[in-house]
């Protein structure tokens, strides 16, 4: 029911004209005021602080939604942020995002490489070792990704900058939320450049026919199927594995699967559309950039399998299924 | 059109289903005999009626027929949990393995009430084994075109022509074979029927099939003017195509279609635990995990539908066609592992089990439908076709 509410919002004002012109650099003013009058910005936060009180499993479809209208807002991590917390009113307002480092260099300066949705959050989350910490973007010395419409920038702020979060949530589980996250993106991301695929498979016209009547192409797009359906299914299942906070384990799963897939979905998709599919103007763009962002964003699947793997070898389970079953699984009530 | 993707939803085993779990555990704890990896990792290509017997001694052939025919009466989730279970370490499970996944299914869905009486019980006593009779060396992929035919007689059929590639066909007691019974096989999809056939019966010859692995665990047979019974027929005349496709959605999405190499993973692994040296490792065993965890749900969503009563075809051949596609990556990154450090050599068992799963590892994408038929079918179900 969040996720219908939200759509209607985003399909009229996070339309891809709307998506291309924050990406210019239009203020997302409007968009961003339309989601926090809505409430949309407290669906985590509990219900008796006048939150939506929606569960991890509501969240997905709602990130899913985001990944697939390329929202260009942190407006996954602002929501998810109110799980961070025990009372919603220790965040400041505005949009938030997840740092994936923290580093303090020998001058005691906090440095923040590579922290997606920066150019438009007023405030960024990070791991500070024993707390978390949360920093004003306006305050730090912002260095841009230089990739074309990332917003991702690398922040710097002055010694003793950060404020402590009072949050019961630890290090590994704050790293795995951001993975998490970014997983769900993938996903609805992924969903999108499919659709438009198959859409354009079955319009385009090529010696006669639609390019999606060649076998060429249509065992293509079989692929590209199966891993847009395991990605779905690998970040629906961590985010329904757990309670008050998904199973980082979970969450290392999802945030591989689907960043391997990220990567060849981006790749087929480009490879269907042929020419169009590389301009400014067709959609397909908004979606592919972002997938190869987002694989890398929060540790690609390189990093979350070798967590895995190191999980995988220390295990005292007695087969690779008793292992493997442990991993998806929700805690058994 | 439904979306193909959606169908594909996040499910979980039920309570009872993981409760069974332990009972299953038990029973291999005391029964699984004692063998190496590379004879382990034929699983569901092994056969051993003794160990076939134990099981259905147990309750556990026939799992998901009623109890009023012997069977265990379990939901299709309960039968993931034992398939997986039974594979996980590599018990021999090929000599009830068809009857139990499709041909006692088949036989309760469209047989008669005599045929149920009679095959059912000797199914779920582990006394009668049954094989696939579908392909022929003219009708693999192209499955429709089946030349062989049963004319009928007074009384019944007479059945004659020839299948192929079919496991464990000279060990076991019955096949149900798909044959045309009118028209030509121009007819494609039309006038095809299933019987039950008799592989004692006169006129049968079969021959088994050395595989490149040095296994006969196929065959081919011959069926030269066999006289069939009036009730070998099983469903309707001229249904065999639908009832064929049916007892295909059962065939592909099981756990079958994920664990054929496991037995070999867990082998590399403990290597890799027991001389410490999985460190540079890492990234190719979590990434194992990755895909195994997913495919595993992907596997249980498509058993929420068979336990709902759907025949989910075009989603079972999806996550056939991804599940084999890890099945065939496993063997291709321990053979390569293997042979990383010639001045490191690894123990003979797990060499020959590599071995063993990499010269069979091809017909993982090749039985119960190749990679370009499900690629094809997925396709359709997506619009394309």
């Amino acid at each position: 029911m969040f996720a219908e509410a939200i759509e209607s919002i985003l399909s009229e004002q996070c339309t891809p004209a709307h998506v291309r012109a924050i990406e210019r650099g239009t203020t997302p003013q409007a968009l961003a005021t339309a989601i926090a009058d809505a409430g949309f910005l407290e669906l985590m936060a509990p219900e008796d602080a006048g939150g939506g009180g929606a569960s991890w499993r509501g969240l997905f479809d709602v990130v899913v939604l985001c990944g697939a209208y390329a929202v260009p807002l942190p407006l996954a991590q602002t929501i998810a942020a109110r799980t961070l917390v025990a009372q919603p009113d220790q965040l400041p307002p505005g949009f938030i995002t997840f740092a994936p480092s923290l580093a303090r260099s020998s001058n005691g300066s906090l440095y923040a490489a590579h922290v997606p949705f920066a150019r438009v959050s007023s405030h960024v989350i990070a791991d500070g070792g024993t707390h978390l910490l949360v920093f004003p973007t306006a305050d730090a010395e912002r260095v841009p990704s230089g990739i074309h419409g990332d917003p991702m920038e690398s922040l710097r702020w002055r010694v003793g900058s950060g404020e402590q979060l009072a949050s019961p949530v630890a290090s590994q589980q704050f790293a795995a939320l951001g993975a998490l996250l970014h997983a769900a993106l993938l996903a609805g991301a992924m969903k999108r450049a499919f659709d438009l695929t198959m859409r354009y498979a079955n319009e385009r016209v090529q010696f006669g026919k639609s390019i999606g009547k060649f076998q060429a192409i249509q065992h293509q797009m079989s692929v590209m199927a199966e891993h847009v359906a395991a990605s779905r299914i690998a970040a629906e299942a961590a985010f329904a594995s757990g309670s008050p906070m998904p199973n980082p384990v979970a969450c290392a799963v999802a945030k591989a699967r689907t960043s391997e897939a990220a990567q060849l979905v981006a790749s087929i998709a480009h490879g269907v559309h042929g020419a169009i599919g590389v301009t400014e103007e067709y959609d397909l763009q908004l979606y592919t950039r972002r997938l190869h962002a987002w694989r890398i964003a929060h540790g690609s699947e390189s990093y979350w399998n070798r967590q895995l793997g190191r999980m995988f070898v220390d295990s005292a389970e007695a087969t690779t299924v008793d292992f493997v079953r442990s991993l998806l699984e929700a805690p058994t009530a | 059109m439904p979306d193909l993707l959606d169908n594909l939803q996040l499910a979980r085993l039920p309570r009872a289903a993981e409760n069974f779990r332990r009972e299953v555990k038990e029973f291999l704890a005391d029964h699984l005999p004692h063998a190496p990896a590379e004879v382990r990792s034929r699983s569901w290509m092994a056969f051993d009626a003794e160990f076939s017997r134990k099981l259905a001694a147990r309750g556990w052939v026939g799992v998901t027929l009623p109890k009023r025919y012997g069977g265990a009466d379990l939901d299709s989730f309960s039968r993931f949990v034992l398939v997986e279970e039974l594979l996980a370490v590599g018990a021999p499970v090929g000599a009830h393995w068809i009857a139990d996944r499709q041909s006692g299914p088949l036989i309760l869905k469209f047989g008669s009430d005599a045929q149920k009486d009679d095959y059912l019980p000797r199914i779920c006593r582990g006394e009668i084994f049954f094989c696939i009779g579908m392909s022929e060396p003219n009708a693999g992929s192209d499955l429709a075109s089946v030349g062989t035919r049963a004319v009928r007689k007074e009384n019944g059929w007479r059945l004659k022509g020839q299948k192929i590639w079919t496991t464990n066909g000279h060990k076991c007691d019955y096949t149900i074979a798909l044959v045309r019974t009118s028209g030509a096989p121009t007819d494609r999809q039309k006038g095809l029927s299933q019987f039950i056939v008799d592989l004692r019966l006169p006129g049968i010859t079969i021959r088994p099939i050395v595989d490149l692995a040095g296994d006969a665990h196929f065959s081919e047979m011959f069926f030269n003017d066999v006289e069939l019974p009036d009730d070998a027929l099983v469903g309707s005349e001229g249904d065999g195509w639908k009832q064929v496709n049916a007892e295909l959605a059962f065939e592909r999405s099981g756990p079958e279609r994920l664990y054929s190499s496991i037995v070999l993973l867990d082998r590399w692994l403990q290597f890799l635990r027991e001389t410490g040296t999985a460190q540079d490792k890492l990234e190719h065993i979590g990434r194992f995990a990755t895909h195994l965890a997913t495919l595993r749900q992907m596997s249980i969503s498509v058993t929420s539908k068979l336990a709902a009563g759907e025949s989910p075809v075009v989603e079972a051949a999806l996550v056939k066609d991804i599940g084999t596609e890890f099945e065939q990556m496993v063997p291709a990154v321990i053979e390569a592992a293997l042979g990383a450090d010639p001045s490191q050599p690894c123990p003979d068992d797990l060499v020959r089990a590599a071995g063993y799963v990499s010269q069979v590892a091809p017909s993982f994408s090749l039985r119960g439908g190749t990679r370009e038929i499900l690629r094809g079918m997925i396709a359709r179900g997506l619009g394309l076709r």
